[in-house]
């Protein structure tokens, strides 16, 4: 049973990633992406992190997407206007080394055998809090400050001109 | 999980859906003949012994209408919006406790869970707006997007302090740590729980996103039949959550005296419904302007000074 769920959601999540390059429509694309972080947040409760799952939904799904719908809604996209630009000239280097990764990526599946999916430890809101919060502290103030920072710039770039 | 559990499972869920839709259709009955008590008018009271049949009159008039999508709109995604605003807000009573030992699912993120679809509810309006493909709709539809964001965050940061105090995501627990009703500890917290549930509802004094005197209807302009009631269920579905939420977190829940906990459960949130209609006769509707400049200077600051003295006076408190 926990197997045919996992595998479905992955199906999911990659069948509606790819559909946001095909789908006429700016606003259905945007709406596959929703679909493909929905299904991710799914993977992320069946592997254990309720917590993640919960903030994926709440941030990605809820926040990060309402915006970009906002923007493409205001922007008053039409269908067809999804198309990919042509390929620029420069794309064999970027191809080459990303042909790399994804060889690297086989041989390390195949290298590593895949085990014990079934034993899954579910860790609790309080653990991830006390692990953020206790050993990585210091990288977490340094999110903040990083964030302080770019609110700071939002602020910056949007402001009136002074006339 | 075996078949006999499954079923269980499926009976609970059934159970729960019934159990909601009736009282989502006598809520629109108690509104009207609340509000004309007020308003010093009688209200529905033709179909059936005072009225009670109405909604039920209503359903039948919405159900049998002709199945409408309007040409230029996008087919699906006017459909699809429909749905998810009820959708969502039936899916947060999965885990909102009604009595001890009654509730059907203990999950140990169940706050987050109810944030996470009440943001996905923005889709419906949003959506529906959009999909719609005419002005007043997808300005409704722009509206609402932007209200619902801005109101989310005090929302969330409100509730953050009712978490400190209880230690725990999970409305059962919250709800078993409340000795003393929440509402003595948090009470800014609890008004700013509601100001924003009432935003986040689309209720007046903040139903800008359906204003009728500048946008026709809103996002739901162009909706008719079934579709129409979709909406207005998950409008009444959401009141209905909002109200429980409150009496979960910050009203103590099932806990009281003399009554069986579901009784006790049932008069506060029927109480805070009832608040509910009353704001919507006395309160004009604010400005635009008026919502985003309260919602974001106001609340959230609000929101966040009273975290910060949760957090200093807990840590305290269970220091000493």
């Amino acid at each position: 049973m926990y197997e045919i769920i996992f595998y479905l959601t992955s199906a999911i999540a990659v069948l509606a990633a790819s559909a946001i390059l095909i789908a006429p429509h700016p606003v259905h694309a945007a709406l596959y992406l929703v679909i493909s972080l929905l299904a991710l947040a799914l993977l992320f409760f069946l592997l254990g992190a309720p917590l993640l799952a919960a903030l994926q939904v709440m941030i990605y799904a809820g926040a990060i997407m309402v915006l970009f719908l906002f923007l493409i809604m205001v922007m008053n996209l039409r269908p067809g206007q999804n198309q990919s630009a042509p390929l620029a000239s420069g794309w064999k280097g970027p191809a080459f080394l990303a042909l790399i990764l994804l060889l690297e990526l086989l041989w390390i599946l195949n290298r590593f055998q895949i085990t014990a999916t079934n034993n899954i430890t579910a860790i609790e809101p309080k653990a991830v809090g006390l692990a953020l919060f206790g050993p990585y502290l210091l990288v977490v103030e340094v999110a903040a400050v990083l964030l302080l920072a770019a609110l700071v710039a939002a602020l910056y770039l949007s402001r009136k001109e002074r006339s | 999980m075996n078949l006999i559990q499954w079923l269980l499972t499926l009976s609970g869920l059934a159970l729960v859906l019934l159990v909601l839709f009736s009282i989502a259709a006598l809520m629109v009955y108690g509104e009207r003949r609340i509000i004309a008590l007020l308003q010093d008018r009688l209200g529905p009271n033709r179909a059936g012994p005072f009225g009670i049949l109405q909604p039920a009159a209503d359903f039948l008039k919405l159900v049998t209408k002709e199945h409408f999508v309007p040409p230029f709109a996008d087919r699906k995604i006017y459909i699809i919006a429909s749905i998810i605003v009820p959708f969502t807000a039936l899916l947060s009573f999965v885990v909102v406790p009604v009595s001890y030992n009654w509730w059907l699912a203990d999950i140990n993120i169940a706050l987050l869970f109810i944030m996470a679809l009440s943001s996905l509810r923005v889709y419906g309006i949003m959506l529906g707006g959009w999909a719609s493909n005419s002005k007043y709709p997808l300005f409704g539809g722009l509206r609402s997007a932007a209200q619902m964001i801005s109101y989310e965050l005090p929302m969330g940061l409100a509730l953050m302090g009712v978490v400190i105090l209880s230690g725990s995501f999970s409305l059962v627990d919250i709800v078993s740590a409340q000795e003393i009703p929440f509402i003595i500890l948090q009470p800014i917290g609890f008004i700013i729980f509601l100001i924003c549930g009432i935003a986040e509802t689309n209720r007046l004094p903040f139903d800008l996103p359906e204003a009728e005197n500048e946008l026709a209807s809103g996002y739901n302009t162009e909706y008719g039949d079934i579709k129409f009631a979709f909406f207005f269920l998950g409008e009444y579905i959401g009141v209905l959550l909002i109200a429980a939420l409150a009496t979960v977190l910050f009203l103590g829940g099932w806990h009281g005296p003399w009554f069986p906990g579901a009784v006790w459960f049932t008069i506060k949130t029927l109480a805070l419904i009832f608040l509910f209609f009353w704001l919507r006769t006395s309160l004009p509707r604010l400005r635009y302007d008026q919502l985003m400049h309260i919602g974001w200077k106001f609340l959230l600051p609000a929101a966040l000074v009273n975290l910060m003295v949760t957090a200093v006076l807990g840590l305290f408190w269970m220091e000493g």
